[in-house]
């Protein structure tokens, strides 16, 4: 496919005119704070699910420990921004963390990623809290208390930027012969070895780059919320990302956008029931699995609905 | 070597305590092959049946723990039947993912109920302490290795002598050959559930007098212990998971003891990915070979 396809251009129109119109309205004031917030959450939400569905949807290696990777992008990326307070430090940081996430990642899945099923989901839980509680032991990361007075460069635009490059770095690898391998360990890891991919090497890359932009999506929380403690980064929250995945369904990038946005507006709406907010979480995931267990979109993705319609005869051919 | 033997007691108490709820979790594993990530949250609301028979009823030790592990088995029962049942035929993933969300509703739901604080157990037992040479062993610790020990045989015999017993093994070795043998599977296993989750309400009991107070998400950690000892005993196998408990138990308190008792979590779950890489099937469970 050309670099500059039609489907292509389109794709880049229609996200400028998106980042336009949602500058427009918090410059203009209509989105106000507080809506910033929740905007902030949707983005780093989607960099977090995309990710995680790499691992979990696309690959079939089923992770509990997210959040993990997350803590790691926030920290260092938190620790490098407060030492070098300036737009360097801010991108420095943030690749500096996503390296740091992506090395962890390599450095755990290997050992890993050869258990299957449930056992992986435990160890990788495991591993999560041991990174918590490392965190909760540094003297750099200031313990239970956490870092303070972060400096604050995360804005829609860089937000905007890093989310839309995550999802189309992710999509493109999810297509290229690297992500075909990890699609078919996910369908039946004894027919993939048997057809000579090398399922560890892939395992492991997919959780590398799953990791690599949790690191990144870390990295902007630190950067926009100005805090952090290893308690932000639990059980719990692995969950929260996992809910998202499973609700826009375990192989759908755009289902992954979709359940992100869904899922910050429920809990824009509930932010004074916390109770009841996760009561209603719990609730969509056992609902979920039971009557709809492949999500809102499956192995879907919206623009599989619109090829019909927008694609040249050509691709309509193929 | 005074403190070394006090450790061991504080962490065999501590450690039965967890077996008690490793059996539950390797029951049901070795019945339907679902870790049951809910467990934990029966053993929560063990606690706080117990609590309430005993602050608001005034009953004593026996009659809550009673109470207690017979309400977790109906619960654990209903469970069952709503959540995973519908699920039997569905992949292993979907069934977790479910489990992980059964976990969190009771948690919250409870939590919408009780509130988020903690509360504090009344005294149940007393705290009679004896000392032999240096080594402090109080009443509450004897009553819990005792209850521990008598639910342990129980299950024993449960398990091994009678016929629901036999009909467990056998849908735990073939589900579908059981079938045909004319064992009620769909029973066994909603009997299974209801066993294993009245041991975890016993825990609950138990660990509300011990430590003296619990909260709605005292469940998560325990749980996640508990079931680390079922993967280290092997998991599906009972005296595994007793095996299994005990020795949780004596390294988180000797983490603690000698240690620095932050890490004390840290070690448990490294301990858990080491027994995992280095042997998956644990210390007394079955290798079996994957087939295609």
């Amino acid at each position: 496919m050309k670099a500059l396809s039609k489907r292509n251009l389109m794709i880049l129109g229609g996200l400028l005119l998106f980042y336009a119109a949602v500058q427009v309205l918090i410059i203009t004031g209509i989105l106000n704070p507080f809506y910033e917030i929740t905007l902030a959450t949707i983005c780093i939400n989607i960099i977090l699910a995309v990710s995680l569905n790499l691992v979990t949807g696309f690959t079939g290696q089923f992770s509990l420990g997210h959040a993990g990777f997350m803590s790691i992008g926030a920290y260092v990326g938190a620790i490098i921004n407060m030492q070098m307070n300036s737009m360097t430090g801010f991108l420095a940081g943030i690749f500096a963390g996503a390296l740091a996430a992506a090395v962890v990642g390599i450095l755990i899945g290997i050992p890993t990623l050869r258990l299957k099923g449930d056992y992986l989901a435990i160890a990788t839980l495991g591993m999560a809290e041991i990174i918590r509680v490392v965190f909760l032991n540094l003297e750099i990361t200031n313990g239970a208390a956490g870092l303070n007075g972060i400096p604050r460069f995360t804005n829609w635009t860089w937000l905007f930027l890093f989310t839309a490059a995550a999802v189309i770095l992710i999509n493109n690898f999810i297509r290229s012969s690297q992500g075909r391998a990890c699609i078919s360990i996910r369908e039946d890891e004894i027919a993939a070895e048997s057809m000579g991919i090398n399922t560890t090497k892939y395992k492991v890359m997919a959780f590398a780059v799953g990791a690599f932009f949790a690191g990144i999506a870390g990295a902007l929380y630190s950067s926009y919320f100005y805090f952090l403690k290893p308690g932000l980064f639990g059980f719990l929250k692995s969950i929260d990302i996992l809910v998202i995945v499973v609700l826009g369904g375990m192989g759908s990038v755009t289902g992954s956008v979709i359940a992100a946005v869904l899922l910050a507006l429920i809990t824009t709406f509930l932010q004074a029931f916390t109770e009841i907010r996760m009561i209603l979480y719990a609730a969509l995931l056992v609902i979920i699995m039971i009557f709809r267990p492949k999500g809102i979109m499956g192995t879907k993705e919206i623009t599989d609905m619109f090829r019909f319609r927008f694609g040249n005869k050509e691709e309509r051919l193929q | 070597m005074d403190q070394f033997i006090q450790q061991m007691v504080n962490g065999i108490s501590l450690g039965s305590i967890y077996a008690l709820i490793a059996l539950g979790y390797t029951m049901v594993y070795g019945i339907i092959k679902l870790i049951n990530f809910a467990h934990g949250d029966v053993y929560m609301i063990g606690a706080y049946i117990g609590f309430a028979a005993t602050t608001y009823a005034q009953l004593g030790f026996f009659p809550a723990l009673i109470i207690s592990m017979a309400s977790c088995a109906v619960l654990g029962m209903v469970i069952e039947r709503v959540a995973y049942k519908p699920l039997r035929a569905s992949t292993r993933i979907a069934v977790l993912i479910t489990a992980i969300g059964m976990s969190l509703l009771l948690e919250y739901v409870m939590m919408f109920f009780v509130g988020a604080e903690v509360r504090s157990y009344p005294k149940l037992l007393s705290s009679e302490t004896f000392h032999l040479g240096n080594v402090v062993i109080n009443m509450q610790q004897i009553y819990i290795v005792a209850t521990a020990i008598a639910l342990m045989i129980l299950l024993q015999f449960i398990v091994h002598k009678t016929k629901t017993g036999k009909a467990m093994r056998a849908v735990s070795i073939d589900q579908d050959a059981a079938q045909l043998m004319g064992i009620k599977v769909d029973n066994t296993i909603s009997f299974t559930f209801a066993v294993g989750s009245a041991f975890a309400g016993a825990a609950g009991v138990l660990v509300g007098i011990y430590y003296n107070s619990i909260d709605p998400l005292m469940g998560i950690m325990p749980g996640l212990k508990a079931f680390i000892a079922a993967v280290f005993g092997g998991i599906g196998n009972i005296p595994g998971a007793m095996i299994g408990g005990v020795t949780i138990g004596i390294m988180e308190t000797l983490v603690s003891g000698y240690g620095n008792s932050m890490y004390r979590d840290a070690v448990v779950f490294a301990f858990l990915i080491i027994i995992l890489i280095l042997k998956p099937s644990g210390l007394l469970g079955k290798n079996i070979r994957e087939k295609v």
